[in-house]
Formats: C-alpha cells, sequence, structure tokens
C-alpha cells in the first residue's frame, strides 16, 4: 500500500479579499515553503485596498463588526487556531459595541451646549512585525480601522488570512504581506495614505526608530516597540471627536 | 444708519511692565545668556527686554525641573490640589491685569483677552486642580503615575491659553515642567511664573525659559526631559515627531488647521454668518481651528455673501486695548507678512479678493478683514493655513459634495455645521474627519471639552478628562 502524496498549500499575499502572488515574482523559504515575497508594489496595492475598505469598515455598525470578529473566532476554532488566539478574538470582538461607551464622554461644559466626545478610528494602519498576529489584528480592526500587516511568519499568516476570508470580513479591511519588516516597512512608513504605524511587536530597535522618523512627514500616530496592553492597543489608533450644539428652544 | 464711537481704550495702568526679565528656573528670576526684545504689535514700541535661553540655561531649567519632581510627585493629590486652586484663584483676583498685558504684548482685542482668554485660563486651572486627587477614577488603569519632566512650547496666538492648557494638566498629574512661551509673546508666562512665587508652588515645579526656535529645540530634544508638548505650526511639529523617534519621550502635538465651515441652504443664515464671522476673524484669525474655509450650498450663496459683506462692514479694527475694538493688531511684522503674500497669491491664483472700506492705524501691524470668492480646491489660500483674517468661500450643491471638499486637505482639527436638520448634523458630523465639530456654532472652548486634531493636526486630546492621558504613565 503506497502512502498518499500530501496536496501542498501555495503561501500567497492576502490583499483586498483576494490571494495574489507578489507581483514581483518573488518568493522565500519558509518553513520549506515558498512564500510570496512582497514588493514596494505590493504594499501599494495593500494601502489602496485597505483605504478602499475604510469607509464601509468604519461605517458598519459596532454590532456588525463584533459579530464578523466573533465568526473569525469560530472560523478560527474550527480551523485549528490555537486556543488562546481565539479566546483573544472572542474578548476583542466583545469590545467593538463597548469602547465608546468607555473612552467616549459627555463633557459639562460651562454653558448651554451639548458636548460629547467619540472615538473614531484612526484609518489605515501599518502593522509592521507583530509579535502576535491575532492580538495585533484584532486590536486594530474591532474599532473600524483597516490594515496592511507586514511578517515574515508566512505559514502562520495565509492560515490566519483564511480565517478571516471566511468571516465575512469585507475585503481589504486585512491586508496581509508576507516578507521582510526591513524591505516593506519604510515604503508604509513614508506612505502619505497610511495614518498609523504599530511598531510595537518589533524587535530591531534601529527599524523601529527609522520608520518612526520616516512617519514623522506626515505625522502617523505611532506604537512604539514597549510593553502595551490591549486597551492601550486599541486606543492607540482611535480619535477623539468632540461635537458641540448649542440647546435652545 | 451708521454709529460713531468715541474711543473707550482700558487703562494701562493696571500693569507694571519691568524693563528687563530674567528666565524663571527653580524658583527664582535668573540672568539668561543673552536678551531679546519684545514688542508692542500695535505700535512697534518695545515693551520689554527678555532673556533668551541658552543650551545650558535649558540644562539648569530641566535640573531644577528634575530636582523638584522627587518631592512633588510624591506629595499627595489631593495637596497638589490646593496649590492649583490657589493658582486659579490668584489668575482670577488678577483677571484685568492679565488681559491688559496679554493684549499689550499679543495685540488681541481687550474684550477677547479679559472675556475669553483669561476666564478660559482660571478655568482651566480650576478644573485640573480638581482631577489631582481622583486619578485613579479618570480611566487609566488603577495606578496612574506621572511621566516626569515635560518639556512644553508654546504658540503666540493664545499665550497665557496655551499656558494653561500645558501646566494645569501636567501639575495635577504630579509632573513637573519647563515651558517656553513664544518669542514675540513671553510677557504674560512671566507675570504667571510670578504667580506661582505669589502660590508658594514649590520651586522649580514651573520653569519658564524664554527665547525663540533654538530655546525651543534644545528643550524638547533634551533627553532629561519625559514628555514633549507642543502647540505650534505643523512644519515644527514634524520636526518634533523626527527629534523624539527612537526615545521614550511622550508626545502630543497641536498643529495647524483649515477649517472648513460648512452651510446649508436651511440653515439661520443671520446665526451662520455670525458664526463665519467669529470662526475667521475672532483673534485676528490667528487660530489654529479658524473657520478660514467657507463652504456654501449654491442655492443661498448669495444671500449669504450679501450678508457676511454686510456683517464684516461693521467690524472694528484698531486699537487692541479699546473695548470696542474687533480686530486687533496682527501679532508680527513676520506673521503680517505671510497674510500678505498669500493673499496676493490668492489674487494671483485668480480668486476675487474684497475688504470693506476700513481705516487702518498707521504704526502696527495690521491687516482689513478679507474675504476670497471664487476661490477653488486647488487654490494655495485654500490649502495652506494663513492664520490672518482671511477667508476663502467655496460653494457646494450636495451633502456629499460638502463632505468631500471639508475633508480635502491634510488637516483635521476642527470644523463647522449650519443647518436646522438634526439628522444632517449628525450624519455629516460623523462623516468629518476633525477633532471638534461645532454645529451651529463656532469657536467654542471648555476646559472639560477635550481639543486636538485628526490627521496632519497633529496628536493627542488637550482638556477633558481625556487630556489628562498625556501626562500619565499609563503602562502600568
Amino acid at each position: 500500500m503506497t502512502s498518499r502524496i500530501e496536496v501542498r498549500k501555495t503561501l500567497k499575499l492576502y490583499i483586498g479579499g483576494a490571494f495574489p502572488r507578489s507581483e514581483s515574482g518573488r518568493t522565500f523559504e519558509v518553513d520549506g515553503h515558498n512564500a510570496a515575497l512582497a514588493s514596494r508594489k505590493d504594499a501599494r496595492d495593500a494601502v489602496l485596498a485597505a483605504r478602499a475598505a475604510f469607509g464601509k469598515w468604519t461605517g458598519a455598525t459596532a454590532y456588525n463588526r463584533g459579530q464578523i470578529l466573533y465568526r473569525a473566532a469560530e472560523m478560527g476554532e474550527s480551523r485549528g487556531v490555537g486556543a488562546s488566539d481565539v479566546d483573544r478574538l472572542v474578548w476583542y470582538a466583545g469590545w467593538a459595541d463597548k469602547i465608546a461607551q468607555v473612552i467616549g464622554n459627555a463633557n459639562p461644559v460651562a454653558g448651554p451646549y451639548f458636548n460629547l466626545s467619540s472615538p473614531e478610528p484612526t484609518g489605515v494602519v501599518g502593522v509592521i512585525g507583530p509579535s502576535d498576529l491575532v492580538e495585533a489584528i484584532a486590536s486594530v480592526i474591532v474599532t473600524g480601522n483597516t490594515c496592511v500587516v507586514v511578517t515574515p511568519r508566512a505559514v502562520e499568516a495565509v492560515f490566519l488570512a483564511e480565517v478571516f476570508a471566511t468571516s465575512d470580513l469585507p475585503g481589504g479591511v486585512v491586508n496581509i504581506l508576507t516578507g521582510y519588516p526591513k524591505e516593506v516597512g519604510p515604503w508604509l512608513a513614508s506612505h502619505d495614505d497610511v495614518n498609523a504605524l504599530d511598531l510595537s511587536g518589533l524587535d530591531d530597535a534601529e527599524l523601529a526608530k527609522s520608520l518612526e522618523e520616516a512617519a514623522s512627514d506626515t505625522l502617523k500616530r505611532v506604537l512604539r516597540p514597549l510593553p502595551v496592553t490591549g486597551m492601550q492597543r486599541m486606543t492607540a489608533f482611535l480619535e477623539t471627536k468632540t461635537v458641540w450644539h448649542p440647546k435652545g428652544v | 444708519m451708521k454709529f460713531e464711537y468715541a474711543p473707550a481704550p482700558e487703562s494701562t495702568a493696571i500693569v507694571s511692565i519691568k524693563p528687563s526679565y530674567g528666565l524663571f528656573i527653580g524658583g527664582e528670576f535668573v540672568e539668561g545668556a543673552s536678551a531679546f526684545k519684545t514688542i508692542n504689535p500695535a505700535s512697534e514700541e518695545v515693551l520689554a527686554e527678555v532673556s533668551e535661553a541658552s543650551k545650558e540655561d535649558v540644562d539648569r531649567a530641566v535640573e531644577a525641573a528634575r530636582a523638584a519632581f522627587a518631592k512633588w510627585s510624591k506629595l499627595p493629590g489631593s495637596e497638589r490640589a490646593k496649590y492649583l486652586f490657589r493658582i486659579a484663584r490668584i489668575i482670577q483676583e488678577r483677571s484685568r491685569e492679565l488681559a491688559v498685558l496679554e493684549s499689550l504684548d499679543n495685540g488681541k482685542p481687550i474684550k477677547e483677552s479679559r472675556d475669553v482668554d483669561v476666564p478660559l485660563v482660571a478655568a482651566h486651572f480650576f478644573y485640573y486642580a480638581g482631577w489631582a486627587d481622583k486619578l485613579e477614577y479618570a480611566g487609566f488603569g488603577p495606578n496612574p503615575r506621572p511621566l516626569g519632566v515635560a518639556a512644553q512650547v508654546i504658540p503666540w496666538n493664545f499665550p497665557l491659553l496655551m499656558l494653561a492648557w500645558k501646566i494645569a494638566p501636567a501639575l495635577a498629574c504630579g509632573n513637573t515642567v519647563v515651558l517656553k512661551p513664544a518669542e514675540t509673546t513671553p510677557l504674560t508666562a512671566l507675570l504667571f511664573a510670578e504667580i506661582c512665587q505669589q502660590a508658594d508652588l514649590p520651586a522649580g515645579v514651573v520653569n519658564i525659559v524664554t527665547g525663540a526656535g533654538a530655546t525651543g529645540a534644545a528643550l524638547v530634544e533634551h533627553p532629561g526631559v519625559n514628555k514633549v508638548a507642543f502647540t505650534g505650526s505643523t512644519e515644527v511639529g514634524r520636526r518634533i515627531a523626527r527629534a523624539v523617534a527612537g526615545t521614550k519621550k511622550k508626545v502630543t502635538l497641536e498643529l495647524g488647521g483649515k477649517a472648513a465651515n460648512l452651510i446649508f441652504d436651511d440653515a439661520p443664515l443671520d446665526q451662520a454668518v455670525e458664526g463665519v464671522v467669529n470662526g475667521i476673524f475672532f483673534n485676528q484669525g490667528h487660530v489654529c481651528c479658524a473657520g478660514s474655509r467657507l463652504l456654501v450650498q449654491e442655492s443661498v450663496y448669495d444671500a449669504v455673501l450679501e450678508k457676511l459683506k454686510r456683517r464684516m462692514a461693521t467690524l472694528r479694527v484698531g486699537d487692541p486695548l479699546d473695548k470696542n475694538t474687533d480686530i486687533g493688531a496682527i501679532n508680527s511684522a513676520e506673521q503680517l507678512q505671510r497674510i500678505r503674500t498669500l493673499s496676493d497669491i490668492g489674487e494671483e491664483e485668480g480668486a476675487q479678493r474684497w475688504s470693506p472700506p476700513c481705516e487702518l492705524p498707521e504704526h502696527g501691524f495690521w491687516f482689513a478683514p478679507t474675504i476670497f470668492t471664487g476661490v477653488t480646491q486647488a487654490h494655495r489660500i485654500a490649502r495652506e493655513e494663513i492664520f490672518g483674517p482671511v477667508l476663502s468661500v467655496l460653494t457646494f450643491r450636495t451633502p456629499a459634495e460638502a463632505v468631500e471638499k471639508a475633508n480635502n486637505t491634510p488637516y483635521g482639527l476642527s470644523a463647522g455645521i449650519w443647518t436646522e436638520k438634526g439628522s444632517r448634523i449628525l450624519s455629516i458630523a460623523d462623516k468629518l474627519r476633525a477633532g471638534v465639530v461645532w454645529a451651529n456654532t463656532f469657536n467654542k472652548f471648555d476646559p472639560t471639552s477635550p481639543f486636538g486634531g485628526y490627521k496632519e493636526s497633529g496628536y493627542g486630546r488637550e482638556g477633558g478628562r481625556h487630556g489628562l492621558e498625556a501626562y500619565l504613565d499609563v503602562s502600568h
């Protein structure tokens, strides 16, 4: 009896809901697989996809975003994502319709005005070399941001991309570029249409510094490579909008 | 009918300006390395000579703040609070003196310094005083800690108010500060230093170093500071963001703006025009959140423009200390030049310029209230922050177009909406990418209300509960 020959998977990028190869035609070897090696052009395509998805995703109800993240947890469970990652997705899913209540404020101004501060997503977040993919992605998108992730951990990343691709998450909300933070990171740091950088997982201090410097040209919000809680991860990529209106009859 | 106004000047007798001022370091006024002059922009007369802090002076100030931090941060919050309440009270007691001095050094009308700036300053200290012993309830974890020494650099448009926005939350959270006021408006900060002495605030908790850009750069780049807070131009904000890269310094930046003020066809037009005038001509337009782009729905364009011109013709430009003055002096010759240059570019690019007949004083820096019509989104006057009494008028047809045009800027500090339809207000407010949205009002400020921008208008918030985060170490 001959043993069955395994069907291998081609490891590709995840951009705008599709799984393209790198436009550069390059690959790099990860755990015995030839994974697509993302290029500058792939990074630009991914930012375009993330920007295009932003309006719809940030305009979705918080309830809907929570449902979709919970769906990702369900998909993760059935596809064998680690228990702690699945639990983390469930934790973040629950935040979708609570964070505004916890960090928003009705402000008692000294005058006849209604005044309300609410959190809003920053926009497109570049997640460079995260140490924990699920934590990084879930915390960024649950509040309505979209993201472009750069990671060399191609096997795990593609596995996760498949979970998001089957969770009713609109294409473009999560984009994953497998490749080198050092090569692709600078293109995201200098891109005019990226609003923030998550460098919290980077273990290369020099690279983090140079990316933060490049980010200063467009005043991107930067989460530095320092220990950070889930709540701080979420608030790092939120703006506060304060709306005033006079009261009167 | 035209009303004639007799002059109604506020007396300057209440202020005694010294011929020269030192730096305020470690609770005392000390001599700086060199000196520069600060002038009254309404007359070009020298008001006083002020020390220019060198790198070594900044070192001394940071050391003094560091030395004071050990005790100040350990003081119970309830005790820190009492110092801040005391400062708030002294500001109220000396409010007229502060208002007159602010108008002299800055050029803003006394009715604004007296009725807006100084009352908000006192209120800001009063508000944050109350937080000092309640920080564990602020929602930043059970054990929020101060950061250390805060380096604070502020602009010349609201000298004392920006000082309050910086110093009050910093001290409430247990930090000590080194603050650099703008080189053209140092005097109220130096008077504030005297107020700190009068309040018996421990030496070194507040240090004031006067000087220009080099002093500011030395301060924010100093390795001994833990926090950088800056309000000013986007250009300098970028440099600061670059300078602190790779450090652990916490940063908040409140930078430029190019706010859109949207008038829909159902808006109460007289009220809207009043708001537009306040939005762009308040404080000579030297306001980062000024409503410098007016977007009018086409069907009411003619009516709005007519009312706007009529209202502008009643604005009184002149002596900042006259209680009837609406528009005071431009803060500096340099700023006046920038306003003139951009206005000339507006004409060259094809927009139509209009100002009411308006007699300007002979001495000092003045610019008549000005509007440009026929402005397109590509015009530099619609894209760049002019920071003066210059309004660009554009039109739109649909709400979607209004939002698209309003958001078509790298800035995102503030915006205005004028319409009687509640559902439209809420829907448009949701879509505007700006940190403060004023609906059927404009340029309202309050210590409880967070202020700050999206995009290239900076990051972090000042004011309210949100404003505490900038001065707390929340990593525990």
